[in-house]
């Protein structure tokens, strides 16, 4: 009975060997394609139980993950939640989905990016779990605070940037929402949330500081349109330019009206900087005329109009609008008609100003650690455009500087700093409220912070709002949180 | 060829030894691992649970220096690996479902391993010669056939995923499939030893192959309208297929004749296709398996693609014991225990297991050749036999090679009634592989150093 004994071992190499080959072909052979497939839940609690790494700015952790006993094992969460909405975005296992910089900095977070590549490696030999690195903001969490503050339950957007490296100090949009409702585990809860928040009629969910619905800039424009002025070397701060009560649109039975329907100077001439100082709407409508569309659209290029940014959230390029008639050109220079833009855009063109001309390339992400706290990746300021020489930069900051001491942004003097600022009050439709802009920097002879601050429907003023009464105090405030103390 | 000096073999129970604290250092080390990447330390009961096994283990080694001196001595360090690495992951999954406490599968499997090795030392100490068994060979019959069938029972049987190959007395359910595997095993052998001078007689000779006479295919039609009646009245191709392929091989090893297997195959091959022909639960089986990602088939193939992708994150090397997710695999610690080494332990994990079943298995067979009897033989083939078409249904099973059965991987998976009759099986082993390596009680004259056997 040896020999047919001996056969079936045979026989049962035989069986296992095709066990051998069953057991390669799923793990080995078709292991990629099963962990692709669509169906396969395990792949995504892979990705969303790896303990992602923290958001923080300063010493404030703005994004954490906590360990729980469920399903993803990780719960992502907000320690101050709707403060810092906009910036972290919300990061849900449950839709798989982020937002933010939860989103923007993915990579960094979960550990895959392919600068922790040996840290993985290494990962894998010693078994230790693989940690995300920590992602390190530039946010300046007394500044965050004192925006949000300062816009309190008004409808806006602040921005405020370090105008020498492009820093985001802070970037608030209001309302906001708090992430931590989105991140919960409990898919029925953070549907129900997430359904509310598309509802709600004031967009919770739109970072309004970056990519809400773009805003008309009102005269905060007059920025640019002076700057065009002064960079053709035709025009300084005491070139008188025509400013009367009404100007007449060419082509048009329409007027562009001062506010208060006065000339702005005596015999309807003023001065460049007395235009800017009390906003006369006749003198840039004017003056846009006179340099023309083409001009007024390459210097708002070089502030950064029409260019995509990623900080490295997306923004909204601002816009410029083309193919205008000669009345059109005169409202876009006083920053109506199809003008467009981000508080950011604002917010760079008072740094650009601030920086002697150049515009440096804005950025949220300060620095990467890894879990181990090596720094992986630090951010290097970069220029971003050179907007006006430092000769005209200088002339736009005494003008913008005459705009608080003596304009229509006295809200904004700190006393003992030098403020360089400009108002804007923008009709976004007839009937309803106008929005107020402020955007400034400070100290004007040595700029630490530029800040753009923007409140819809009059804010708490509603008709008798303007960017001096309503927004100027804010920019105050945040600008008091560098500079006041 | 001229010595007469009587070569005593040595007992092998020192190498014995060594293996068996290798096995418990591997299924500690195991243990304190998954401790170790689930909660961070070593389990608090690390030295009672890994000296409880060890404690149980070594009792069994010195029963065994005690009644059985020539046995084996890989067998019992396979069986104790495979069991306690079977532990390690039930606990692992008790852990990720917070099990504990009076919910522990682990805790009951240790007690079923308990029970298990107590069942082996009575083997071992109540049958001092394996060849005492013959005499039981018709009871063995009766009760293996009415284990096998007692599911059908209407009241006590149970269908548990599809399959009726379970009973139920109370909160408890029970396999009985398991313990008929042995009896039956028995059976096959106290029979085939007698009837095989009859059935290896030649009839006619067809295409080369020398066919059994007509009125002997008796037998086998029977076993395999056995086998049938198991297929497609309790569902289940793995249990089928076992018993079936059991008595074709302890046949062809009892008669030498290769018509028999041509003849079982063909017969199964045939009932199989009929069943599938025929009944509609059998036909959605082998249609979850060839077409599992079909969207008819989601809910039911839930389990196998789970299992599948399990293994799939696993890849070659695992992700590690206690760092994948087997808890998303439904019952994983028992249908699906292969899926979560595949899993944690990696495509290696599994090779390593399959070579441990499989030496398990070669060092049966190779007790079969080396013992004397003809009935220890076909016992020991069909024992060893047994348990390596068990790991191919469960594998196969598992890995998609044939259709998924509710049989389990022995010693490994949870579940009382297979280790029971795991246990068993080893000791019936052990038992043989004493009495084939055993030098003859009269060692007068004895003119080969080595046992021959008569080939028959």
């Amino acid at each position: 009975m040896n020999t047919p004994l001996r056969r079936l071992s045979a026989v049962v190499t035989v069986l296992f060997l095709a066990l051998f080959a069953s057991a390669t072909s799923i793990q080995f052979v078709q292991a990629s394609s099963l962990n692709a497939h669509p169906g396969n839940a395990r792949t995504v609690y892979k990705q969303y139980s790896r303990e992602r790494g923290p958001i923080v700015a300063g010493n404030t952790v703005l994004a954490s993950s906590k360990p729980v006993d469920d399903l993803y094992k990780y719960l992502r969460t907000y320690p101050s939640g709707p403060l810092y909405a906009h910036v972290t975005g919300y990061y849900s296992a449950v839709f798989g989905s982020a937002t933010g910089v939860e989103a923007a900095a993915n990579a960094y977070l979960n550990g895959t990016a392919d600068q922790l590549f040996y840290r993985r490696i290494s990962d894998l030999l010693t078994g230790r779990q693989p940690k995300g690195a920590s992602v390190e903001l530039t946010v300046d969490p007394a500044v965050q605070q004192a925006a949000s503050e300062a816009l309190g339950n008004q409808k806006g957007a602040v921005v405020a940037l370090d105008p020498k490296t492009g820093a985001i100090l802070a970037m608030v949009s209001a309302p906001t929402y708090d992430p931590n409702t989105l991140a919960t585990h409990s898919r029925a809860k953070a549907e129900r949330a997430y359904k509310r928040l598309l509802a709600d009629p004031d967009r919770p969910l739109d970072n309004r500081a970056i990519a809400g619905r773009l805003y008309p800039p009102g005269s905060t424009f007059k920025l640019i349109t002076s700057a065009t002025a002064l960079s053709t070397g035709r025009y300084n701060p005491d070139t008188l330019i025509p400013g009367p009560a009404e100007l007449p649109l060419p082509q048009t039975t329409i007027t562009l009206p001062n506010d208060d329907r006065q000339p702005c100077g005596p015999g309807g001439q003023v001065t460049l900087l007395n235009a800017l100082r009390i906003s006369c709407n006749t003198a840039f409508g004017n003056l846009g005329m006179t340099l023309g569309a083409d001009a007024l659209s390459q210097q708002a290029a070089k502030f950064g109009f029409g260019r995509t940014l990623q900080v490295p959230l997306t923004v909204t390029p601002s816009a410029f609008p083309q193919n205008m008639n000669k009345a059109q050109v005169a409202q876009a220079s006083i920053g109506q008609f199809d003008v467009r833009v981000t508080p950011l855009q604002v917010a760079m063109v008072a740094a650009g100003i601030a920086n002697g001309g150049v515009v440096m390339q804005p950025y949220l992400v300060k620095r990467i650690r890894s879990s181990e706290l090596d720094t992986i990746s630090e951010t290097q300021p970069t220029q971003f455009s050179t907007a006006v020489t430092p000769e005209v930069a200088s002339q736009l900051t005494t003008m913008m500087e005459s705009v608080v001491q003596s304009g229509t942004g006295t809200n904004a003097q700190i006393s003992g700093v030098r403020v360089a600022g400009k108002t804007g009050t923008a009709q976004t439709a007839k009937g309803s409220p106008p929005l107020a802009w402020f955007t400034a920097f400070a100290p004007a002879d040595d700029p630490k912070i530029a800040v753009a601050v923007v409140v819809e429907d009059g804010g708490t003023y509603g008709e008798a709002a303007s960017g001096g009464r309503v927004a100027a105090p804010i920019a105050r405030k945040v600008m008091e949180a560098v500079v006041g103390k | 060829m001229a010595v007469v000096t009587p070569v005593v073999p040595p007992t092998r129970r020192n190498v014995e030894l060594a293996l068996l604290l290798l096995a418990i250092a591997v299924a500690g080390a195991a243990y304190a691992i998954v401790g170790l990447a689930v909660e961070g330390a070593v389990p608090q009961d690390f030295w009672l649970v890994s000296g409880g096994l060890a404690l149980l283990v070594l009792v069994v080694h010195g029963v065994l220096r005690w009644r059985a001196p020539y046995a084996d001595p890989v067998m019992l360090p396979i069986a104790t690996v495979i069991n306690g690495l079977g532990l390690v992951v039930i606990h692992r999954l008790d852990l990720a479902h917070h099990f504990n406490g009076s919910t522990s599968l682990a805790t009951r499997q240790l007690m079923w391993s308990a029970i298990g090795i107590a069942c082996a030392v009575f083997v071992l100490v109540a049958v001092r010669d394996h060849r005492a068994l013959a005499r039981y060979t018709y009871t063995a019959m009766i009760v293996g056939f009415g284990l096998l069938l007692l599911p059908l029972l209407p009241g006590i049987g149970r269908e548990i995923r599809g399959a009726r190959i379970w009973i139920g007395l109370g909160p408890l359910s029970f396999q009985p499939g398991e313990i008929a595997k042995i009896l039956l095993a028995l059976f096959f052998a106290g029979y085939l030893v007698t009837a095989r001078d009859s059935l290896s007689l030649v009839g006619r000779r067809i295409l080369g192959l020398q066919l059994p006479r007509g009125r002997d295919l008796g037998p086998i039609l029977v076993a395999w309208l056995a086998s049938l009646g198991v297929l497609v009245f309790e569902s289940d191709l793995g249990t089928s297929l076992l018993f079936f392929g059991l008595f074709v091989a302890v046949l062809y090893v009892a008669t030498e004749r290769t018509s028999w297997i041509v003849i079982g195959m063909l017969l199964f091959a045939g009932g199989a296709f009929a069943a599938w022909t025929l009944f509609s639960h059998v036909q959605l089986r082998v249609d979850i398996w060839l077409h599992p990602f079909d969207p008819q088939n989601v809910d039911r193939a839930f389990q196998p693609i789970q299992g599948w992708f399990g293994m799939a994150s696993g890849g070659l090397l695992g992700t590690g014991l206690g760092q994948g997710r087997p808890d998303l695999v439904p019952f994983a610690q028992s249908d699906f225990i292969v899926a979560a080494i595949g899993e944690e332990l990696g495509l290696t994990g599994i090779f390593a297991l399959l070579v441990l079943y499989g030496m398990l298995v070669e060092r049966g067979l190779r007790t079969a050749v080396g013992v004397r009897d003809g009935f220890g033989k076909l016992l020991a083939a069909g024992l060893s036999f047994s348990v390596a078409l068990q790991v191919f249904v469960v594998v196969g099973g598992v890995t998609r090679l044939i259709p998924l059965t509710g049989l389990t991987a022995p010693f490994l998976a949870y579940g009382g009634s297979s280790l029971v009759s795991n246990w068993i099986v080893v000791a019936l082993l052990l038992r043989i592989s004493d009495s084939a390596r055993r030098p003859p009680e009269s060692v007068t004259a004895p003119t080969t150093e080595v046992p021959q056997v008569v080939a028959a």
